[in-house]
């Protein structure tokens, strides 16, 4: 036991002292992922917030073709610009853009709308740019709106009832709750959680490994009359601790991130406060020895810094698999699924940050089964170091 | 005391070390001579217990290094071929890292390091990162890490690599030192002018097996050779490669 606590002590003070580590462990890691978050998601909610705020503007083409139109549009609201363009130079000014809809109205319009046949009009817009496409959506709308209306008109003047052309009529109820709705924009803050926890203890898994042999210091530290399960749990241990303020680094940014998000704009509340941290912190503490134990053995197999780094990269992604799964197949938590580790925590902390109860026993059964991968891949890397091979 | 006993060791269809016994005695140094790839290192290796022998069995201080490793290691300080240090740690920190292993308590680290900073020379670097030390200083601290605990045994695998002209002199004189002290030094060199100048007893090992085991002035002796080059290379024979 002496010598695990001499092993941790010296690779916890010797990695305080290296930038990289520093730098990876307490500022990459631990940021990125909140400032990255808070960004994307303020920048998300500002738009859409605005978009529905903000009147549609319309650039027109010929609207003295449809003074019924035209006059229409502007009582709904819409700000019309006035323009004179051919089809070629309207799709122009959209690719270019110069204007993001517009609407074209040919000269054919008015006859034909007298004589009750379909009357053309052009809607110009790119719908694969998310912001247009939306405008377009609610100019369709209203054009439908205004069609509609016409119909009934129309009907109504040759004496059927309107209502005939309604066979059915939709209303939606949405069921989110304001909660629910947010985990939609936060479900990928797990990962990020997930991902601080890994680049805590990446760099010193692989100093003290594969540095350790680059380094030439590998041979006199196994020559030395201590058992190899104490070198190995000491900077495995060491690890953990980074792994562990790297987590609270994380948490704590992102409580401090989500002060700044203006989620209640959209009806969304974040369950984010510091009793939340606390909990997720909870919740993620088993992973830290499983991702120690993980990149430690994988780091334990390479020859140099560089090899190292780049199997670790992978390990890196590899809590995004489950996560990824859980996704695709929309899965709830449940107890069987946690028994996989990286997804269980995913499931458990989406379930607080959703306000929903979570069953001690799923909490439990999440930590055992991490905790025992980690031992297992512990005891593998002990016996790994054991072997003559490790001297390279 | 250091002793091999019929150590025998193949890595897959190399057999590195065939059949090694010699007996390195308290108050001498011992050389290792040997071509490259004579099988000195895994010889040494398995000497100070990283390398498991196929056959045969080492012992220090007639404690069976594969039997009661800890122990047998208690009583031995290895330098091995690679010297790293730790560079974010200063020199101080590299020997009280080791020492700690070593289950040396704390005031007896302090003590013990401190007169190791001043046999060796080592005062004006011991606060120092080891990162910025130069080649001569990490010697020295390598050398410090490996005597932390006071062990009657030492093993070094071909100390001077890399060594300029007067590191390596240095070297010269801290082996006389520990010799002086009644320790018992076995190093290993595929230098022949070094291992003669400094050397008791000479083992030289060619493929995997020992050509002779004997004091310098003997083995000029019994090869009636003028010079002790000469000497050398009528032992070795077709073994080439002993600069």
């Amino acid at each position: 036991m002496h010598a695990l606590f001499t092993v941790f002590g010296k690779e916890f003070l010797e990695n305080l002292r290296d930038r990289r580590t520093l730098v990876s462990a307490l500022l990459f890691g631990p940021l990125f992922g909140p400032l990255l978050f808070g960004l994307m998601v303020s920048r998300m909610l500002n738009q859409s917030v605005v978009e529905s705020d903000e009147p549609l503007r319309l650039t027109i083409s010929g609207g003295e073709h449809a003074p019924g139109l035209a006059r229409y549009l502007a009582a709904q609201g819409v700000k019309l610009t006035p323009a004179t363009l051919s089809e070629n130079e309207a799709r122009a000014a959209v690719r270019g853009g110069g204007a993001q809809v517009v609407l074209i109205i040919p000269e054919e319009y008015g006859p034909r709308f007298t004589a009750a046949e379909p009357a053309p009009v052009l809607l110009v817009a790119d719908s694969a740019d998310s912001q247009t496409r939306k405008n377009a959506d609610r100019a369709r709308t209203i054009l439908g709106a205004y069609a509609s209306g016409i119909a009934q008109l129309r009907l109504q003047i040759r004496g059927v009832n309107p209502l005939l052309a309604v066979p059915v009529a939709v209303n939606e109820v949405d069921v989110a709750t304001p909660t629910g709705r947010a985990v939609v924009v936060l479900g990928f803050m797990t990962y990020f959680v997930l991902f601080a926890v890994l680049m805590g203890g990446l760099y010193l898994a692989i100093d003290s490994t594969a540095g350790e042999r680059e380094r030439g210091s590998l041979e006199a530290l196994l020559s030395l009359p201590v058992a190899r399960s104490s070198l190995v749990g000491g900077k495995i241990l060491a690890t953990c601790a980074y792994m562990c303020i790297s987590l609270g680094l994380s948490l704590t940014a992102f409580v401090c991130v989500f002060r700044f998000v203006p989620l209640e704009r959209l009806g969304m509340s974040a369950n984010l406060g510091a009793g939340t941290a606390l909990i997720f912190f909870g919740i993620c503490l088993p992973f830290v020895p499983l991702g120690a134990a993980l990149m430690t053995f994988v780091a334990s197999f390479t020859r140099s810094y560089r090899e190292a780094q780049t199997y670790l990269t992978t390990v890196l992604l590899v809590p995004t698999l489950p996560i990824a799964f859980a996704s695709i197949y929309s899965l709830k938590t449940q107890s069987s699924l946690m028994f996989i580790p990286s997804l269980s925590q995913h499931l458990l902390m989406t379930s607080v940050l959703k306000d929903e109860p979570i069953a001690a026993l799923d909490v439990w059964v999440s930590a055992a089964a991490t905790l025992s991968v980690a031992l297992v891949l512990m005891v593998l890397t002990a016996r790994h170091w054991r072997r003559e091979t490790m001297l390279g | 005391m250091i002793e091999a006993k019929n150590l025998c060791k193949r890595f897959g269809v190399i057999e590195a070390v065939r059949d090694i016994s010699f007996v390195a005695r308290d108050g001498e140094i011992t050389g290792i001579l040997g071509a490259n790839g004579a099988g000195k290192s895994t010889c040494l290796r398995m000497l100070y217990g990283v390398l498991t022998p196929d056959g045969g069995q080492g012992c220090i201080d007639g404690i069976d290094i594969r039997g009661e490793t800890s122990k047998a290691r208690a009583h031995l300080g290895v330098l091995p071929h690679a010297t790293g240090l730790y560079g974010n740690l200063t020199a101080r920190e590299n020997i009280h890292y080791f020492g700690s292993l070593q289950g040396v308590d704390a005031g007896r680290l302090k003590a013990r390091s401190g007169e190791l900073a001043r046999a060796l020379g080592m005062e004006s670097f011991m606060e120092r990162r080891a990162k910025g030390l130069s080649q001569g200083q990490r010697i020295k601290t390598a050398l410090a890490r490996a005597l932390i605990h006071d062990p009657g045994n030492i093993v070094l695998d071909e100390p001077t690599n890399g060594l300029d002209v007067m590191a390596i002199r240095n070297l010269r004189e801290m082996l006389l030192a520990l010799k002086a002290q009644g320790r018992c030094v076995l190093f290993s060199s595929h230098v022949m002018q070094e291992v003669a100048a400094l050397c008791d007893r000479v083992v030289i090992i060619g493929h995997g097996r020992v050509l002779a085991d004997a004091t310098v002035q003997s083995i000029r002796d019994r090869s009636g050779a003028a010079s002790l080059e000469e000497a050398f290379l009528q032992v070795l024979g077709d073994t080439a490669g002993v600069s």
